[in-house]
């Protein structure tokens, strides 16, 4: 299973270059501004981008993001705020396939009747990502999965998010801003600068040997 | 004279605030007095039914067509059409009336036989009326959150089930507090349905076209009429505020 991208793009003035390629989890990490939700966007396919992009061998560029099957969980998890807990985890499902087995999975159980709104930080995430791999997706793209949740739920939920997504074997991009999330989470991380991907390794080829002061900073 | 400023402000403020409901309680006051005989005009009850009849048909027709309309310009900048398209809204009544007739009227450029009928009524209807549910559907289609969408694609979601599941469920209170704007601009069109669909009782005649006939002859039935009037307005204020809080 491997994720291939070589992807050019203009999103309003700003170029973006996005050259990665990954087998297991792939940490996005960057500045403030240096295009990683962008990055995650281009692989899904909702902004328009020239280049290359393959999953385990299949050629995804010009083929319609509804297609892709690749899942997706953007910043704050994008639940549908109409729609209660288990309909939204049922959402990329055929119609009427219960998700009961899913949702204990996750620990859902007890909120599928609920709306979004009054859920917590842990909950959303749970059901996001609950959601994005209900259609068996190919690949998943997690935009700052954790951030939303405050250090100690964070920690608690780092393991259980390594464990689940080690045992979806599927190409994953997270995009973060937490040395200790990469360091637990990511088997490779590529490192963004100004909307291009300027450095790619694992955890410790780029700390032992940092291709710019972020870098530096941020593997120190 | 730093003393006399909080006194200057609130008397300037209480002048406006006069200006502003003075005139609707007087209304209330004068006319609850004979609202039940003032009904009884028989100016009123066809009124009343085609008005009903005629706002509810160019609401029926505005958000069937508006709602698509809205969906799409919502996807692009605010551009030129956009401001074109709220046009109607600041262009005067009889302008608008002048309008329709230049387009409809039997010299006009389509040449049809609309003029003093009840179409016209409420071609007139959507013609002053349709910007107000545009422009507030646009702003709710606006506000539904990109990362919803792109969700759903990536959920498998093809256009139409992203806008029937999705991007209508969401911006439904702006969808209907626009309705209900529209409505309320439709009921009380007058300038243009006067000018193109002319005011003939039972045709044309809706409420606002026969409170002006009644001034001259029955103005307790102008009175009743106008209380009715006020009080839909009023209720569609109150669907407006509930909406949005």
């Amino acid at each position: 299973m491997s994720l291939v991208a070589d992807l050019r793009g203009r999103v309003a003035d700003f170029a973006l270059t996005v050259r990665l390629e990954t087998h297991g989890t792939l940490a996005l990490v960057g500045p403030n501004g240096a295009g990683k939700s962008t990055a995650l966007r281009a692989l899904l396919g909702v902004i328009p981008v020239e280049g290359t992009l393959s999953l385990d061998g299949r050629d995804l560029v010009g083929v319609p993001t509804e297609d892709r099957q690749i899942g997706y969980v953007p910043q704050d998890g994008g639940l549908f705020p109409h729609l209660d807990v288990a309909r939204n985890v049922a959402f990329g499902l055929p119609r009427g396939q219960a998700v009961d087995a899913l949702l204990a999975d996750f620990g859902l159980e007890a909120l599928a009747g609920r709306r979004p709104k009054g859920l917590s930080g842990g909950e959303r995430q749970r059901v996001a990502l609950a959601r994005a791999v209900a259609p068996h997706p190919r690949a998943l793209l997690l935009d700052e999965p954790l951030a939303a949740l405050d250090v100690d739920a964070r920690t608690a939920l780092r393991a259980g998010l390594r464990a689940r997504l080690g045992r979806l074997a599927i190409p994953c991009v997270v995009v973060s801003h937490d040395p200790a999330e990469v360091r637990a989470l990511a088997d490779e991380v590529a490192v963004m600068e100004a909307g291009e991907v300027v450095q790619c390794g694992t955890p410790d080829e780029l700390a032992a040997d940092p291709a710019s002061a972020f870098v530096r900073a941020f593997f120190g | 004279m730093t003393r006399a400023w909080p006194i200057v402000g609130g008397a300037l403020a209480v002048l406006l605030v006069a200006a502003l409901l003075l005139p609707i309680i007087a209304l209330l006051i004068s006319g609850a007095g004979d609202l039940v005989d003032g009904l009884r005009s028989p100016l009123v009850a066809p009124a009343l039914r085609l008005s009903l009849a005629t706002s509810a048909v160019s609401l029926v027709l505005v958000v069937l067509c508006g709602t698509p309309l809205a969906w799409a310009l919502a996807q692009r900048r605010a551009g030129w059409l956009e401001s074109l398209l709220r046009l109607p809204m600041v262009v005067p009544p009889a302008v608008a009336g002048i309008a329709l007739l230049m387009a409809f009227g039997r010299a006009g450029l389509l040449g049809t036989s609309l003029t003093f009928t009840t179409a016209a009524v409420v071609l007139a209807q959507v013609f002053v009326a349709a910007p107000f549910y545009l422009q507030a559907a646009v702003e709710a289609f606006r506000g539904v959150d990109p990362d919803l969408l792109s969700v759903a694609r990536s959920l498998g979601a093809w256009g139409p089930r992203r806008f029937f599941e999705v991007a209508l469920p969401i911006a439904a209170p702006g969808l209907v507090s626009g309705a209900a704007m529209c409505w309320a601009r439709a009921l009380g069109e007058f300038g243009a349905t006067l000018m193109f669909a002319g005011n003939l009782q039972g045709t044309t005649q809706t409420m606002p076209l026969a409170i002006y006939t009644a001034m001259t002859s029955d103005m307790a039935a102008a009175r009743a009429l106008s209380v009715v009037l006020m009080v839909v307005a009023f209720s569609l204020l109150l669907v407006m505020r509930r909406r949005a809080t």
